[in-house]
C-alpha cells in the first residue's frame, strides 16, 4: 500500500453530495483540492527546515524571512565535520540493541505462540505492561547504580537500555507474524524428519522475514530518536546524535542554520525508512494489532 | 503445530482450551523445554525493569540527596506526605492531563479528518500521504526546536510572520502561551499517527458490505453513520490509548521548547520528576513523585491492555 494502492473505494460514491453528477465531480475536485492543502500543510515545517539548512546564519534567522537565496553546503559540511563521535555512538546503541533485541525476542515469540508455554497471556501482558511504566519512575534508580557500577557516559548502558526499552514491542509484533504462519507448513516439516533447530532456519524465519523487517523497523527508530537516557546517562564520551543537535544551539550567535542541517540529517534515516515501509509502520506502532 | 487444530467459535475459548490441555498432558521436561526460549528475554526484562522500580519505592521511603550520598534517612511516608502538599506537583499533574488528552483527541479528530480524505481515490494519493505522515518521522528533538525556533521564535519565526501579514502582532509563544506552543508541536507529530491507524480501518472494511449498502440504496451519509463509523470505532478506541501511553511521557518537547517555564507553568510530570532528581538533586522525593505516577499509569493501562489484547483476539489463531 506505499504508493499506488488500487482504489478500494471506487463502489462507493465519491463524496457526499447531490445525485446529479457534476455537482459530485466538483465536490471531488474540491475535497482533492482541501486534501493537498492540508498535506502540503503538514509537510511545510519540514520543507522550510530544509530550506534552513541550505541558508547562511543570517538569511536563516531574517525578518521577515528569506524565501530567496543561493543555497549553501556550509552548514552540512560543519555538522558532518563535529558529529562523528555522536553518530557513531548512536550507530552502535541503534545497532546492537536491535540485534540484542531480536535474538531476544524471535525466540520468546516463538513460546509464545508456536510451542506456546503455559499463561501465554500473563506473560504478554508482563511484556506489556513493562512499556507503560513511566521513563522517569526508573531513571533515579538506573542513575544511581549506573554511577556505583562505573558504567556512566558508557554507551553499553545505553544499548542495554534501549535493548530492554523495545523487547517487548519487538515480542508482541513478532508473536503477531509467527501466529501467521500456518500450522500445517510446522507439521509438514516435522513430518519430514526436520529438527527444531532446522524447522526454524529454514521454514519459519524465512516466513516471517518481512515480519522481522518490520519489527528491526521499530526497534531501530525508537533508538535513534531516544533522548531521555541519553541526556541524563551520557556526557561526553558516550552522547548520541539527538544530544548533537542540542549541543548546536549556543548561547552567543546564530545558529539556526546550523541547528536546520543537523536536524535534517539526524531525522533523514528514519524518513527514508518510513517513506518506504508505511505499511509495517502502522502495524509496528500498534504492536502489531493492526495490520 | 501440535495443539488443537479444531475451528474454534472463539479464538480466546481455543487458546483457553489449549492451555488447560497443554497443562494436563504436557511432561515436567517438555514444559521446560517450551520455557528455554522465552526464559532470556524474560530474565532480562525483569532484570533491567522491575529491580530499579523496587529500587525506586525503597527511595521514595528515604530522605537522600545526591550531592550529600551519606545522607540516607529512613523517613517512611513522609515524601508522600509533601506530594500531597507540593503545589507545584499538582500543577504538573494537571498538566500532564491536559498536554495528553489535548493532543491525543485534537490529533484523532485531524487523523480522522485526513484518513477520510486520502480513502478517496485521486492522483497522488500515495504522495499526498508520505507527505502527511512525515512529520510523524522527524525526529522528536529535531522538531522541537524546528518548532521553538524556525516557526515559533518571536523574532525571526514563520508563525509569527505569517499573522503579522493579516495584521496580529508578533506574539512570543513559549513564554505566552507555552503549553498552547507545546500542543502545536505534539499534535503536528502525533497527527500522521492517528490518521495511519485510521486509514487502516477504512481499508480493512469489508467490500460487500459497502456494496451491499449501496446496492440497496444507502447515500453516502447513512453508509458512513451505519457502516464505517462502527467498524472505526475500534480503531479510534485502540489510536486514542495508545496515544495516551505514548504522549504521556512527553519529555522531549517540553525540555527543548519551554523547560517547563515559565517557572513550571508548562512542566508535566515527567519532567517536574526529571527537575527534582537531577536539577534538585532530591532522590527522595523524585522516586515517591515516580511511584505515585506509576499508580496513576496503572489505571490507565488497565483499560489499554484490555482493548489491545480484544484487537488481538479477533485475529488469534484458532
Amino acid at each position: 500500500m506505499t504508493t499506488t494502492a488500487p482504489a478500494p473505494t471506487s463502489t462507493r460514491p465519491a463524496a457526499p453530495g447531490g445525485a446529479r453528477r457534476p455537482r459530485r465531480r466538483t465536490t471531488g475536485t474540491l475535497l482533492t483540492a482541501l486534501t493537498w492543502i492540508l498535506a502540503i500543510g503538514f509537510f511545510f515545517p519540514v520543507a522550510w527546515m530544509a530550506m534552513t539548512a541550505f541558508k547562511q546564519e543570517s538569511q536563516a534567522s531574517s525578518n521577515p524571512p528569506t524565501f530567496f537565496f543561493e543555497p549553501t553546503l556550509d552548514q552540512f559540511r560543519a555538522v558532518v565535520g563535529e558529529s562523528g563521535t555522536y553518530v557513531a555512538n548512536s550507530l552502535i546503541a541503534t545497532g546492537v540493541s536491535t540485534v540484542l533485541v531480536l535474538l531476544l525476542g524471535i525466540p520468546a515469540a516463538y513460546a509464545l505462540s508456536i510451542r506456546p508455554v503455559e499463561k501465554v497471556g500473563d506473560v504478554l501482558f508482563f511484556f506489556i505492561s513493562t512499556k507503560m511504566l513511566p521513563v522517569v519512575a526508573v531513571i533515579v534508580p538506573i542513575y544511581v547504580i549506573a554511577g556505583q557500577l562505573r558504567v556512566l557516559d558508557n554507551i553499553w548502558t545505553l544499548v542495554v537500555l534501549y535493548t530492554a526499552m523495545n523487547l517487548p514491542i519487538a515480542v508482541w509484533m513478532m508473536r503477531s507474524f509467527l501466529q501467521e504462519v500456518p500450522a500445517e507448513v510446522l507439521e509438514a516439516a516435522s513430518v519430514d524428519g526436520a529438527g527444531l533447530l532446522r524447522t526454524m532456519r529454514s521454514v519459519l524465519l524465512p516466513m516471517v522475514a518481512p515480519g522481522i523487517a518490520a519489527t528491526a523497523l521499530i526497534c531501530v527508530i525508537f533508538a535513534w530518536n531516544e533522548f531521555f537516557f541519553a541526556l541524563n546517562l551520557t556526557a561526553s564520551q558516550a552522547a548520541t546524535v539527538p544530544i548533537f543537535i542540542v549541543s548546536t544551539m549556543t548561547s552567543e550567535g546564530l545558529f539556526l542554520a546550523r541547528l536546520c542541517a543537523a536536524a535534517l540529517l539526524a531525522s533523514l534515516p528514519v524518513i527514508i525508512a518510513g517513506w518506504i515501509a508505511q505499511k509495517q509502520l502502522v502495524r509496528g506502532l500498534s504492536m502489531g494489532a493492526i495490520k | 503445530m501440535t495443539t488443537l487444530t479444531t475451528q474454534a467459535a472463539s479464538a480466546r475459548r481455543a487458546q483457553e482450551l489449549r492451555a488447560v490441555r497443554d497443562e494436563h498432558t504436557l511432561s515436567r521436561a517438555e514444559r521446560w523445554r517450551r520455557r528455554g526460549p522465552l526464559l532470556p528475554a524474560l530474565l532480562f526484562t525483569i532484570a533491567v525493569t522491575q529491580i530499579p522500580f523496587l529500587v525506586t519505592i525503597w527511595y521514595s521511603l528515604h530522605s537522600r540527596n545526591l550531592l550529600r550520598p551519606d545522607s540516607d534517612l529512613f523517613v517512611g511516608f513522609a515524601n508522600y506526605g509533601d506530594i500531597v502538599g507540593d503545589s507545584t506537583f499538582r500543577g504538573a499533574a494537571v498538566n500532564s492531563v491536559v498536554i495528553t488528552l489535548g493532543c491525543v483527541l485534537v490529533a484523532m479528530v485531524l487523523g480522522i479528518v485526513l484518513a477520510l480524505l486520502l480513502d478517496r481515490p485521486f492522483r497522488g494519493r500515495g504522495v499526498a500521504r508520505t507527505l502527511l505522515i512525515t512529520p510523524f518521522l522527524i525526529m522528536p528533538v529535531a522538531s522541537s526546536v524546528l518548532w521553538s525556533m524556525a516557526m515559533l521564535n518571536p523574532t525571526y519565526g514563520l508563525l509569527n510572520w505569517t499573522i503579522g501579514l493579516v495584521g496580529i502582532d508578533p506574539v512570543d509563544w513559549t513564554s505566552t502561551y507555552p503549553i498552547v506552543a507545546i500542543l502545536m508541536a505534539l499534535v503536528w507529530q502525533w497527527t500522521p499517527f492517528m490518521m495511519l491507524l485510521v486509514l487502516a480501518g477504512l481499508q480493512a472494511q469489508p467490500k460487500d458490505v459497502l456494496e451491499a449498502a449501496s446496492v440497496d440504496g444507502a447515500g453516502p451519509w447513512r453508509t458512513f453513520t451505519w457502516i464505517t463509523m462502527p467498524h472505526l470505532r475500534r480503531y479510534v478506541e485502540l489510536g486514542v490509548l495508545l496515544g495516551i501511553i505514548y504522549v504521556v511521557n512527553t519529555f522531549d518537547q517540553i525540555y527543548l521548547m519551554t523547560a517547563g517555564g515559565p517557572g513550571t507553568a508548562s512542566a508535566n510530570l515527567p519532567f517536574y520528576i526529571y527537575q527534582r532528581a537531577f536539577l534538585g538533586f532530591d532522590i527522595g522525593q523524585a522516586a515517591a513523585m515516580g511511584v505515585v505516577v506509576v499508580i496513576a499509569t496503572i489505571f490507565v493501562a488497565m483499560a489499554a491492555l484490555r482493548l489491545i489484547f480484544r484487537s488481538f483476539d479477533v485475529k488469534e489463531r484458532s
